[in-house]
Parts: C-alpha cells; structure tokens; sequence
C-alpha cells in the first residue's frame, strides 16, 4: 500500500478590499476549527476560516475518536464516513511484564450507534471535514491565509492576515482561535498558558504492516521488549498501526528517531521478521496546562489553544471537538439575538471545567505510567502486581483513562432536579449529561441521539401533550416536542408536516425507557449540543420554557 | 467490638476509630512485624506497599483514609502532632 498523499487545496486570493465586517472568524482548520464552521454554517451563520497552509495535518497527531466526538460528526455530516474508514475498538488489554494481566470493554451493553472508539488519522478526518465545510454555501476556508495579529475591540476584533499575494485585514464580531497548542492568537494578546510539563520523552512511529493483531488497544508496562519503560500499540486504517515507546528522560531525541533505531525497536516489539514501512517517527515530551480564561473579550480559545492534555486517554482532539460542540450553539444564538451575550460566559464555566477534568485524568495517568520517585514506582509495581490476582487492584492501574463525554456538573445552565425520585443510579442521562443513545423507530432516524441537536428537543415518555402545549413551547422557544413510545406498533405518529403534532419514536427494545429512568410523563429537555439541561416527572409547559431561558442564559 | 472516636474536641479525628480494636494486640503486633521475616528490605517495602493497597480498598472510604494518612504523616513533615 502507498504511503498517504496529503491533498492540497486551492489557495484563496487576497481580498482586493477591506471587505464588510462578518459576524465569526475561525483561526486554524483543525479538527476544531473545522467542525465548529460546520456547525455554524448548518446554523446559517456565515463563517470565515483562516489556515496557514493548504493541506491537512502531517504525521502522529489525533487517532482515537471517542463515541462522543462521533455522535457530534454524525450531526455534523461526517459521523458515517469517519466510522466507514476508521477501525472500530472497544476492548483494551493491559501487560505487565511478559503476561496480560488484565482486558476491559469500554462498551460492554448493545444498544448504542457509535463505538467507543474509532481510529482514524487525523488527516484523513480533518480532509472529511474539509469536504463537508467546502460544501456548505456560509463556510469559507481560506488557505494559506495567516492570521498574523488579532486587536481586541469592545464589539469585535481585527485580524490581519498575511497571503503569499500579501496582507489584509477583516473585522469580525467573533474570532475563535483554533490555531493549537503554539496558537499565534494566544501570543499575540499575550496571554500564557499555565500548568507542567513533563520530562519524560516517547517515541511515536506510524507503520505499515500487515498483521493479525486485533483492532484493541494494547498497553505494556515493564515489557520484556522494552524494559522498564512502557509501550503502547494502536491500530488505525490503511494499515498503519500507531506504536508509542516511553523512553525515560535523558533520552536524545535526534538518536531516537532515526529510521534503523525505530526499526529495531519495532522489531524486537513484534518479532524480528516482522515486515513494515516506517510511515511516521517523532520523539516528543508533553504538558498539561490551560488558559486561565478561555474567553478574552470577543476572542474565544477552543481546543489545544485553550488547553493541552498527554496524549494517554485521547483527551486532546476528543475534548477540542466538544468544545466546539459547547460553543457552536451558543455563538450561533448571541450572533442572531436570540440569547444575550453573557451565554458565551458558559462556553469557560463548562469547558473549562471539562478540561480541568481532562488534565486531572491526564497528569494523574502520566505518574502512573511515568513513576516520579522510588516511591511511586513501588505503588505502581505493587498495583499491577496485585491487579494480576484481585479485581479491585485493577481499576487503579492507569494506561490512560479514556474519553468519555464530558459530565456539565453544576452547570449554570442546568436546571437541578425539581423531582427527587429520579434514581441515583440506572439511569445513564441526567442534568448536564449527554443524552444517552438507544435504537428507536420513527422517521428520523433509528437512533436517538441522531433525532436530537441543533434544537431545543423536549423528550416525552408514554404521554401524549396537548396539541396547545406543544404549540405553545413551538411558539415561544422553538422547541421541538419527540414522544417516545414504549411500544413498537407506532413510529409514525405526527410528523414534521403538521403544526402541532410531536413527533413519535418507538422505544423498540426498551433501552431509552431504561437509560431515562422513564415513567410515563417524564420529561427531558435536551439542549441543541445533545446534553440534558432539565428533567421532570410530570409535564409541565411555564418549567420547560424557564428551563430553556436558563440553559440560553437569561437570567 | 468496634467503637468510633467521639468527634467532641475539634483536634480529634471523626471518623478513623484510633481506639483499641483487638482483644490480642500483641498477637496482632507479632503478625505484622512476623510478615517481615526473612524478606530483603527491598522485599519489606514491597510487602508493606501490598499492604496498605490491600487494607485500603478493604476500608473503602476516602474520609477514613485521608484521616489516616494525616494521622500517619502527623511529626514527620513537620504538620505539627495531634
């Protein structure tokens, strides 16, 4: 197989004149920077985006694709190619020594569309997402356009960007940097990112082989190939598989990367007559650290520009797109009017929390793999040890612990439960929560989640509303009303056509009355990035209404 | 019998039972000092390590095991004696 051939895409001219000032400019084409445009340009919000290059990214960057990250392609058009070329995974297994001393599923229940895992490089993702924006009229991407400085201003910002035919500058309302961990926005409004890094080096190499091993991802700590170091084996599509070599921190990194030692060090990992093509090899060290704020006046900070993570957990990209996910609503509804501008507050209030989850999962992973002192290194022997006979030891070995959708807990915009019945555990979705995904039918679709987002929905359990109640959420808040049945025989119901109809799902194998804790009448209230801001047992219109001004905002 | 320490004086843990749980606490005493037999000390910190992972998740309550290790680590880096 021929090695990947990064495509390259028309460099947009330089603008003859200062043209009008647009409402959103997105620094970088990314995988943030990218599914955020597509998300406000299937709002109808017109958006600029502006990239140093004209290609897509190079080498080991993102390849784990968590479920949540492709729920969010799937509302964004991109879901189904991404699982289509990638490898599907849900099962890791853990060695120690020379032996496996333990697997786990990360999606052990049936029910859900997406896996928890798909791998996929990055640049296969980011050229779908180029597709996608390219076909969408608001999207423009602009290719070897470089923002070189951003000038903050009450209403707005101005950037001026440098094109191989010269500078200009645009005046925008909004600017979202996406422009990654050595972003030129964050520089240039001199704000600095705080946190630690770490000493510790590894060696990533992507290689080409044909081989048996199974698509799970394999973790090493102390293998006999790699002594006192870890290790970590990945598969991705094409053929290329992902291996990561902890190499301690005296490691030069010039040495390390050389073809014939990575050679040797593939081969002595999968056997000396192993056959395969080097695609990729870097040595790398990295941080965990975050802006302070990662909104400045009408500059907003998303993904690696805002926060940085180790690569343990695929926490980076998988965090970056649900900041976008958080943002692309909120923007859309301030830029139209219809939610006051105080709502971009929440885009930190929860992602910044989301990431300093992220960085506590990422740091306290990293110690675990990289043992700090002679201490810590004999708790961490001492765990996987004592994981190889007891269960309980198991949940503290740390290879990484991997992305799940992040939880809004205590999230302005969440209305706490009024009804204190809703059991603590058993149901998966709660204020805050992802909505949980389950098979349905109805015209929409066959999966739950993908009948949500981009609106406010209203899920109602075994009742039915009275057509001027949902006539008058329609009417005062744009909100969508979906009837889940328990009973297969409907799915059809009121559709779309009619005014005041809700739309019908049936619960076809009972897993969203379940995941809901569901009785009939109640209710969730699902917010257009598919999270749960409110919930009730009994319907009740003036709640569901102040519920959706609190989750836009208004005080 | 377990009895849990009165939380009457502030400087007096709530919840790790430092009374005198054991009917023998010499044989208590000897079986642990006894695990230590004949191992390296390398061995020792090994086995003690195993302990403290093993007991720990057998209590089970995070309050219990933080009072603990402020009670442990109380003279030794320089937090002051309960």
């Amino acid at each position: 197989m021929s090695p990947h051939v990064r495509p390259v895409f028309a460099q947009a001219p330089c603008p003859a004149a200062q043209g009008a000032r647009v409402p959103v400019v997105i620094v970088g084409a990314g995988p943030v920077g990218l599914a955020l445009a597509i998300d406000l340009a299937q709002q109808d919000i017109p958006v600029i985006v502006l990239d140093d290059d004209d290609t897509v990214s190079e080498g080991s960057r993102a390849i784990c694709w968590s479920k949540r990250t492709l729920e969010i392609f799937d509302r964004l058009g991109v879901g189904e190619a991404s699982v289509t070329r990638g490898v599907r995974w849900n099962v890791g297994r853990v060695f120690f020594g020379g032996s496996q001393i333990f697997d786990f599923d990360l999606l052990p229940e049936a029910g859900h569309r997406r896996p928890a895992f798909v791998n996929l490089q990055q640049y296969h993702v980011e050229q779908m997402l180029v597709e996608r924006g390219q076909a969408l009229d608001n999207c423009t991407l602009r290719w070897k356009h470089r923002c070189d400085r951003v000038e903050v201003h009450d209403r707005g910002v101005h950037v001026e960007v440098a094109t191989p035919d010269g500078p200009y500058a645009i005046d925008c309302d909004w600017l979202v940097a996406c422009d990654g961990a050595r972003s030129t926005v964050r520089t240039s409004l001199g704000l600095e990112s705080r946190g630690h890094v770490f000493r510790d080096r590894f060696l990533i190499a992507d290689i080409r082989m044909q081989s048996p091993f199974p698509a799970e991802r394999w973790f090493w700590f102390d293998p006999p190939f790699h002594r006192n170091q870890s290790a970590l084996l990945h598969r991705q599509a094409d053929d290329v598989w992902r291996i990561d070599f902890q190499l301690g921190d005296d490691a030069d990194a010039e040495t390390e990367k050389q073809p014939a030692r990575v050679a040797a060090r593939v081969r002595a990992m999968l056997g000396e007559d192993v056959c395969f093509d080097i695609e990729w090899a870097s040595v790398y060290t990295f941080a965990c650290r975050r802006l302070p704020s990662f909104r400045h006046a009408r500059v907003l900070f998303a993904g690696d520009s805002a926060h940085l993570v180790s690569p343990f957990g695929a926490r980076g990209a998988n965090s970056g797109v649900q900041d976008a996910d958080n943002l692309g609503w909120k923007l859309a509804r301030v830029i139209r009017g219809s939610a006051p501008e105080t709502l971009i507050d929440s885009y930190d209030v929860e992602r910044g929390r989301a990431a300093d989850e992220n960085i506590r999962h990422s740091t306290r992973a990293t110690d675990f793999i990289t043992p700090k002192s002679p201490m810590s290194r004999l708790y961490r022997d001492s765990v996987l040890e004592l994981a190889r006979r007891y269960a309980f030891a198991r949940r503290w070995v740390n290879s990484g612990r991997l992305s799940t959708a992040s939880v809004l807990r205590d999230s302005p915009l969440s209305t706490p439960d009024r009804d204190a019945d809703f059991a603590a555990t058993g149901a998966v979705t709660g204020p805050g929560m992802v909505a949980a995904d389950a098979p349905v039918s109805g015209s929409r679709g066959e999966w739950l989640v993908d009948c949500l987002g981009g609106r406010f929905v209203l899920l109602v359990f075994g009742v039915e509303l009275a057509a001027a109640d949902l006539q008058r959420l329609r009417d005062a808040r744009e909100c969508d009303v979906i009837a889940v049945r328990a009973d297969a025989t409907t799915g059809v119901g009121t559709d779309e056509g009619t005014d005041v109809g809700a739309h019908t799902l049936a619960d076809v194998e009972g897993h969203a009355a379940a995941r809901y804790d569901a009785r009939p009448g109640t209710c969730y209230l699902v917010r257009p990035d598919q999270h749960v801001c409110a919930r009730w047992r009994v319907f009740d219109a003036q709640a569901v209404i102040d519920a959706i001004d609190r989750a836009c905002g208004v005080a | 019998m377990r009895s849990i320490a009165p939380a009457a004086s502030p400087d007096i843990m709530a919840l790790l039972d430092t009374q005198s749980n054991f009917t023998e606490p010499d044989d208590i005493y000897a079986m642990l000092v006894d695990a230590h037999r004949d191992l390296s000390d390398a061995q020792s910190h090994r086995l003690n390590v195993r302990l403290v992972l093993l007991l720990a998740n057998h209590i089970g309550d995070e309050a219990v095991i933080d009072e603990a290790i402020a009670a442990a680590r109380a003279d030794l880096a320089g937090e002051g004696v309960h």
